[in-house]
C-alpha cells in the first residue's frame, strides 16, 4: 500500500516542476504550478517554504541566491539527483494512490 | 520591545533567520510585482499578496523549525544558549573551566613526559624494525661495565658483526663523556657527549646528513689514530652558528683530533631517550683490546621475513661460538664458563634505550594515577555545583517540556552545556599542560644535566587530552542531566518548587559524589604521606660515615712522564699536596668514592668457603677522612706497603657473613684471579663498623673489604687517582683552591670534583619528586574535599530548614541540632574512608619498590590520613551547622 498524503503530495509537484525546470525560485514554483495545471491546483504558499526546506534538508534540492529577470535576489532551487529518485518513487506512489483511489470510486 | 533593542536583537538573529526572512520577503514582493503589473493599486497588490500567502511570521516561524528541528543550525542555537546561561553565571562557568583546565593540565603535561621517555619511537626510519642485542639476563657483574646502555664486549661484537643473519644492519655504539679540548692546559676542557658507533650505524637507522657527510669506511678505518667527527644539529647551531661544513673545523676530544664533517638531522637525539649528543665519532676498537670490559651497545635492523623471536632464537644458538671466541683471560675456570654460557637475546628498541624511562617509568604512571584521581574529585565537585544549578533551572527546564520539548531534546541541550565547559578546559589543559611539563623537566634537569628533553604534542597527546575531556564530561555532566531532563513538568510548574525533580533521589546522590570524594582522597592521602615519609626516611639515613663536607677529586695526568712504578708515590705525593691546602682538613685516595653510585667487587675464598666482596683500596687516612672508626684490630699506615704482607679493613656486614661469632682479626681471605687483578691472600687487621657503600637507598649493609692503596696491583695501575677531601668550607671554593694549588705544581694533572652530599640529594631527585607532587595533590584533593562538603552540607541544611525550624520551635537544643547536621557529613565521612582505605591497602601494594623504610600497610599513615580527613569534614561542616542551629524558626517556617 502506497504512502500518501496531502504533504507528499506537494513534495511530489515540487519535485516535478524542478524536473521540468532547471531552478526555480518559491514565487516561480507556484506561478508554474498554477499555470501548468490551469488554474486547477492553487499551492497553499504558506506550506510551500516549510516543505521546500524539508526537502532541502533531505538532500532533494539545493538551492543557490540569484537575480531574478526583475533583478531581486531570490533563492533558487534546482534537483538534486537524490532528489531525482525520490520523484521516481513518489510518482509511483501516487500512481498507486490514484488507481487505489479511482478503484474505490468505481467500485460498483 | 524599544527601537535600540529591536535593532540589536536584528543584528543577533543568526544568519539562517535572516535568510529565510529575505527569501519569503522576496515571494511576497514578486507577487505584488505580478498584481501591480496585472492592474492593481499598489495597496490592493500588496494585500492580495498577503492573503494568498497567510500569515508571514508563522510561515516564517515554521520554515525555522524545520531548519532548528533537523540542522547542524540547531547545534549552533544550542551552543549560543549554553554560552549564554554561562555568561549570565560567570563564576560557575569560570570556577568550572579552571578546574577542569588544571585537572586535564595535569594530566596531559604527566602524559606528556610518559610520552617522550616511553611511548614515542625513535625519529628514524621504520622504528619498529630497530632491535637491541644483549645477553639474556645481563652479565652477572662479570667483567666491568661502565654504562647502562652498554651491554656487550668488543670482541662479542666483532663476532656479532662477522655473523648476523636475521639483521640487515647491525652497529655497535656507546655513548660518553669526553673531555673537548678548548685551551692549551690540560684542565682547559669542557665535557662534551660524543657517541662513538661503528660503521653501519648510520645506514643501519637510515639517518641523512642535514650537512656535509656522514661517515665513511675510511673514518672508521683511522678510528684510533682520529679521523672525522659528525656534529649534532644541536651542536652546529648553537657552537658553530650554523655555518656551512667546510671539513675544515675540526675539534679535540680526549687527545684525539677529529675533522667535522657533517651534521646529523634536527630530530635525531640518538639512541638514549632523555639524553642528548654532541659528537658521533668512529670507535676505536684497539688491537689489545680489553676483552673483560662491556663496553658497548649493539643494535640492529631486523632483516625482512624475521621476527624478535626468530632472531633471539637465532643469537641463542649462536651465542655459544661467538662468546668462546670473545673469551676473556685471566678468570677462574668457573667465570670462564659462566661467560661461556651466555645467550643472546633480540629486544625491541623502536623506542630507543633509556635510563631515563627505567629510573622514571614507574614514578611517572603513579604520577598520572595520582592527577588521575585528583582529576575525578575536581568531576566530582562539578557534578554537584551542576546539579545545584540544574535544580536551579527546573522551572525552565520544566516550561521547556511544557511548550514540547522532546526530553531528548533536552538532554542534548545540558550534555552540549557539559561538553561546552570540558572542551573549553581541556583547550585551556593543553596550553597548561606544555608549562607544566616543561616546570616538571626543568626541576628534573636542574640536578641531572645530562638530561635533555624535548616534550611534543602528537597525537597521542591530543588523543589522551581528547581522551580525558570525553570521560570528565562524563562523569561531571551525564548524571545531572539525566537526572533534570527527568523532571516532571507539570508538578515543577505547578508546586513552584525547585526542587521538584525527585530531591531525594538527588540528593542522595550528592551524598554519593561526596562519599567518593572521601575515598578517592583518602587514596590520594596515603600515598601522599607514604611518599614523603619514605623521603623524609631517605633523607634522614645515617649512612654511618661523614657525608657532609666530603668532596671527591679526581686528579687524571694521562701526559706525565712518571713511569709505572713512581705512579703509588706520585698519587701519595699529590694527598700530602691536597692536606696541605689551606682549608682542607683530611684527604685520602679512594678507589670507589663512597655514595657516588659505582661499585667494585671480588670474588673470594674464605677457606673453603666462596663469597664476595666489595673491594676499595684507600691510604692511611682514609678511614680518619670519612670519619669512620676502627672498631678492632688496627687502621692501615705508612708501613703497608707493596713489598709487606697484603692486609684488609672489613666491615661488620662481612665478619656477620664470614666469620660468624668468631675473632675474624689474623683471619685470611683469597681473591680469585681476574684479568690484571691477580688472585691475593689478605690478612684481617681490622673491622669497621657498617657504612652504607655506593648508594643511599641500599637497605641491607654490604660486605665490604679496604686494601691499602699502595698495595694496589700494579698490573691495573694507571695514571690517575681518586681523593676523598674534608673540608669545612663549601664544596665548590675548596675545588677552586685545590684546582690552583696543584695546577701551580703540577701543570699537567687534570681535575674534576663533586660534592658526595649533593651527589646523594640528586640521588634522591625521584623521591622528593613524588613526595613534592603527591603532598601537593593530595592537600589539593584534601581541599576539594572540603569544598565538596561543605557544599553538601549546606543544601542539606537549606533543604531541611522546615524540618530544623520545627526541630527547634519544639525545643531542641543549639548543640542537638549541630550534631544532627554533623553527623550527617560524620557518615559520609566514615563511609568514605572504609572504602578509602579498602582502596589505599590494593594501590599502594603497586608503590611498595618506591618507598624506603615502609610498608605499605602502614597503621600510622592510614590513621594519620583519616584524621586529615576528619578535620577536614569538622571544617567543612562547623559552619553551616553552626547556621543551621541559630536558625531563627519562626522565620524558617514562615518562608516555606
Amino acid at each position: 500500500m502506497a504512502k500518501n498524503d496531502l504533504q507528499g503530495t506537494l513534495e511530489l509537484l515540487i519535485l516535478k516542476t524542478l524536473a521540468q525546470n532547471t531552478s526555480l525560485h518559491g514565487y516561480g514554483i507556484v506561478l508554474h504550478i498554477e499555470r501548468v495545471s490551469g488554474e486547477l491546483l492553487r499551492v497553499e504558499e504558506g506550506s510551500l517554504y516549510p516543505a521546500l526546506h524539508r526537502m532541502e534538508q533531505n538532500q532533494w534540492v539545493r538551492s543557490q541566491w540569484a537575480l531574478t529577470e526583475t533583478n531581486r535576489r531570490a533563492k533558487f532551487y534546482s534537483l538534486t539527483a537524490v532528489g531525482r529518485k525520490q520523484l521516481a518513487i513518489t510518482e509511483r506512489a501516487w500512481e498507486q494512490t490514484v488507481k487505489g483511489v479511482q478503484a474505490v470510486l468505481h467500485f460498483a | 520591545m524599544n527601537l535600540p533593542r529591536r535593532i540589536a536583537a536584528l543584528f543577533r538573529r543568526s544568519s539562517v533567520d535572516r535568510e529565510i526572512a529575505d527569501e519569503l520577503q522576496a515571494h511576497l514582493a514578486m507577487r505584488t510585482e505580478d498584481n501591480i503589473a496585472a492592474g492593481m493599486p499598489p495597496d490592493a497588490a500588496a494585500r492580495d499578496a498577503r492573503l494568498r500567502f497567510g500569515n508571514p511570521t508563522a510561515t516564517r516561524e515554521r520554515v525555522e523549525h524545520v531548519d532548528i528541528a533537523t540542522g547542524l543550525d540547531s547545534f549552533w542555537r544550542d551552543i549560543r544558549y549554553a554560552i549564554r546561561g554561562y555568561c549570565n553565571a560567570p563564576l560557575f562557568a569560570i570556577v568550572a573551566i579552571i578546574t577542569l583546565a588544571l585537572g586535564i593540565g595535569a594530566n596531559t603535561a604527566i602524559f606528556q613526559l610518559l610520552n617522550e621517555v616511553r611511548l614515542r619511537s625513535l625519529p628514524i626510519q621504520h622504528p619498529e624494525e630497530l632491535v637491541d642485542i644483549r645477553i639474556i639476563g645481563g652479565n652477572q657483574g662479570i667483567g666491568v661495565s661502565n654504562s647502562y646502555y652498554s651491554s656487550l664486549t668488543k670482541p662479542v661484537w666483532q663476532e656479532i658483526e662477522r655473523s648476523h643473519e636475521p639483521l640487515a644492519g647491525v652497529f655497535a655504539w656507546s655513548a660518553e663523556f669526553q673531555n673537548m679540548q678548548t685551551g692549551a692546559n690540560v684542565n682547559d676542557v669542557r665535557a662534551v657527549r660524543s657517541i662513538n658507533v661503528s660503521s653501519q650505524f648510520f645506514s643501519t637507522l637510515g639517518l641523512e646528513p642535514i650537512a656535509g657527510r656522514l661517515l665513511d669506511p675510511e673514518d672508521m678505518a683511522a678510528a684510533c689514530a682520529g679521523s672525522s667527527a659528525v656534529v649534532s644539529y644541536t651542536w652546529w647551531q648553537s657552537q658553530m652558528g650554523g655555518r656551512a661544513i667546510s671539513g675544515a673545523e675540526s675539534v679535540v676530544l680526549d687527545r684525539i683530533s677529529y675533522r667535522i664533517v657533517g651534521v646529523t638531522p634536527p630530530r635525531f637525539f640518538g639512541l638514549a631517550v632523555g639524553e642528548n649528543f654532541d659528537f658521533i665519532t668512529p670507535l676505536c676498537i684497539p688491537q689489545n683490546v680489553g676483552r673483560e670490559y662491556f663496553d658497548v651497545g649493539v643494535m640492529g635492523r631486523l632483516a625482512p621475513g624475521w621476527n624478535i623471536d626468530r632472531a633471539t632464537h637465532w643469537f641463542t644458538a649462536a651465542s655459544k661460538g661467538i662468546f668462546e671466541a670473545a673469551l676473556p683471560q685471566g678468570y677462574n675456570a668457573t667465570v670462564t664458563e659462566q661467560f661461556r654460557n651466555f645467550k643472546l637475546g633480540a629486544y625491541l628498541a623502536n623506542s630507543g634505550v633509556s635510563l631515563l624511562r627505567r629510573n622514571y617509568d614507574s614514578s611517572l604512571w603513579i604520577l598520572l594515577g595520582i592527577t588521575g584521581l585528583v582529576l575525578l574529585i575536581a568531576c566530582a565537585n562539578l557534578a554537584n555545583l551542576m546539579l545545584a544549578r540544574a535544580s536551579a533551572r527546573q522551572r525552565e527546564i520544566a516550561l521547556r517540556m511544557a511548550l514540547g520539548a522532546t526530553r531528548t531534546r533536552l538532554l542534548r541541550q545540558l550534555l552540549l552545556e557539559s561538553g561546552l565547559l570540558a572542551l573549553f578546559g581541556a583547550f585551556l589543559g593543553i596550553a597548561l599542560a606544555q608549562v607544566f611539563s616543561r616546570l616538571l623537566i626543568r626541576v628534573l634537569a636542574s640536578t641531572d644535566e645530562n638530561l635533555a628533553l624535548n616534550v611534543h604534542t602528537d597525537w597521542r597527546v591530543l588523543l589522551f587530552t581528547s581522551g580525558i575531556a570525553v570521560l570528565t564530561c562524563t562523569v561531571f555532566g551525564t548524571l545531572p542531566a539525566f537526572r533534570a531532563a527527568k523532571a516532571d513538568p507539570i508538578h515543577a510548574l505547578k508546586t513552584g518548587d525547585a526542587h521538584a525533580a525527585g530531591h531525594r533521589e538527588r540528593y542522595s546522590m550528592q551524598r554519593l559524589m561526596v562519599v567518593l570524594q572521601v575515598a578517592v582522597s583518602m587514596v590520594l592521602l596515603v600515598t601522599a604521606l607514604l611518599f614523603v615519609r619514605s623521603f623524609r626516611n631517605l633523607m634522614t639515613v645515617d649512612p654511618g660515615m661523614r657525608e657532609n663536607g666530603i668532596t671527591v677529586g679526581g686528579f687524571l695526568y694521562p701526559t706525565s712522564t712518571i713511569t709505572p712504578e713512581h705512579f703509588e708515590e706520585f698519587k701519595h705525593q699529590l694527598v700530602d699536596e691536597v692536606r696541605s691546602v689551606p682549608g682542607v682538613s683530611n684527604a685520602a685516595i679512594v678507589t670507589m668514592a663512597p655514595l657516588s653510585g659505582g661499585s667494585w667487587g671480588h670474588l673470594i675464598n674464605i677457606g673453603s668457603r666462596e663469597g664476595n666482596s666489595h673491594f676499595t683500596w684507600v691510604s692511611p687516612t682514609y678511614f680518619a677522612t670519612m670519619g669512620i672508626p676502627i672498631v678492632s684490630g688496627r687502621g692501615f699506615n705508612d708501613n703497608d706497603t707493596a713489598n709487606s704482607p697484603r692486609v684488609a679493613i672489613v666491615n661488620r656486614a662481612f665478619v656477620d657473613r664470614y666469620f660468624p661469632g668468631e675473632n675474624p682479626l689474623g683471619k685470611t681471605i683469597r681473591t680469585q684471579a681476574e684479568p690484571r687483578y691477580p688472585a691475593t691472600l689478605f690478612e684481617i687487621v681490622g673491622v669497621i663498623p657498617n657504612t652504607l657503600y655506593s648508594d643511599i637507598h641500599e637497605k641491607r649493609s654490604e660486605t665490604m673489604a679496604f686494601v691499602p692503596a699502595r698495595q694496589f696491583p700494579s698490573e691495573a695501575d694507571g695514571r690517575g687517582t681518586q681523593l676523598v677531601i674534608a673540608s669545612s668550607l663549601p664544596s665548590a671554593i675548596i675545588s677552586e683552591e685545590i684546582k690552583r694549588n696543584i695546577r701551580a705544581k703540577h701543570p699537567e694533572v687534570r681535575m674534576y670534583f663533586f660534592d658526595v652530599h649533593e651527589r646523594v640529594l640528586k640521588s634522591l631527585l625521584k623521591e622528593r619528586l613524588l613526595a613534592i607532587l603527591s603532598g601537593f595533590f593530595g592537600a589539593l584533593a584534601a581541599i576539594l574535599v572540603m569544598v565538596g562538603l561543605y557544599g553538601v552540607v549546606s543544601y542539606l541544611v537549606t533543604r531541611r530548614r522546615n524540618e530544623l525550624g520545627i526541630r527547634i520551635a519544639l525545643g531542641s537544643t543549639r548543640s542537638r541540632i549541630v550534631s544532627l547536621v554533623m553527623g550527617e557529613a560524620g557518615r559520609m565521612l566514615l563511609v568514605g574512608t572504609l572504602i578509602g582505605t579498602a582502596i589505599s591497602l590494593a594501590v599502594t601494594r603497586s608503590a611498595g619498590s618506591l618507598l624506603f623504610g615502609l610498608k605499605t600497610w602502614d597503621p600510622a599513615t592510614i590513621a594519620f590520613a583519616i584524621t586529615a580527613l576528619a578535620a577536614v569534614a569538622f571544617s567543612a561542616s562547623f559552619l553551616p551547622a553552626f547556621r543551621a542551629a541559630r536558625l531563627d524558626p519562626v522565620d524558617a517556617l514562615r518562608r516555606d
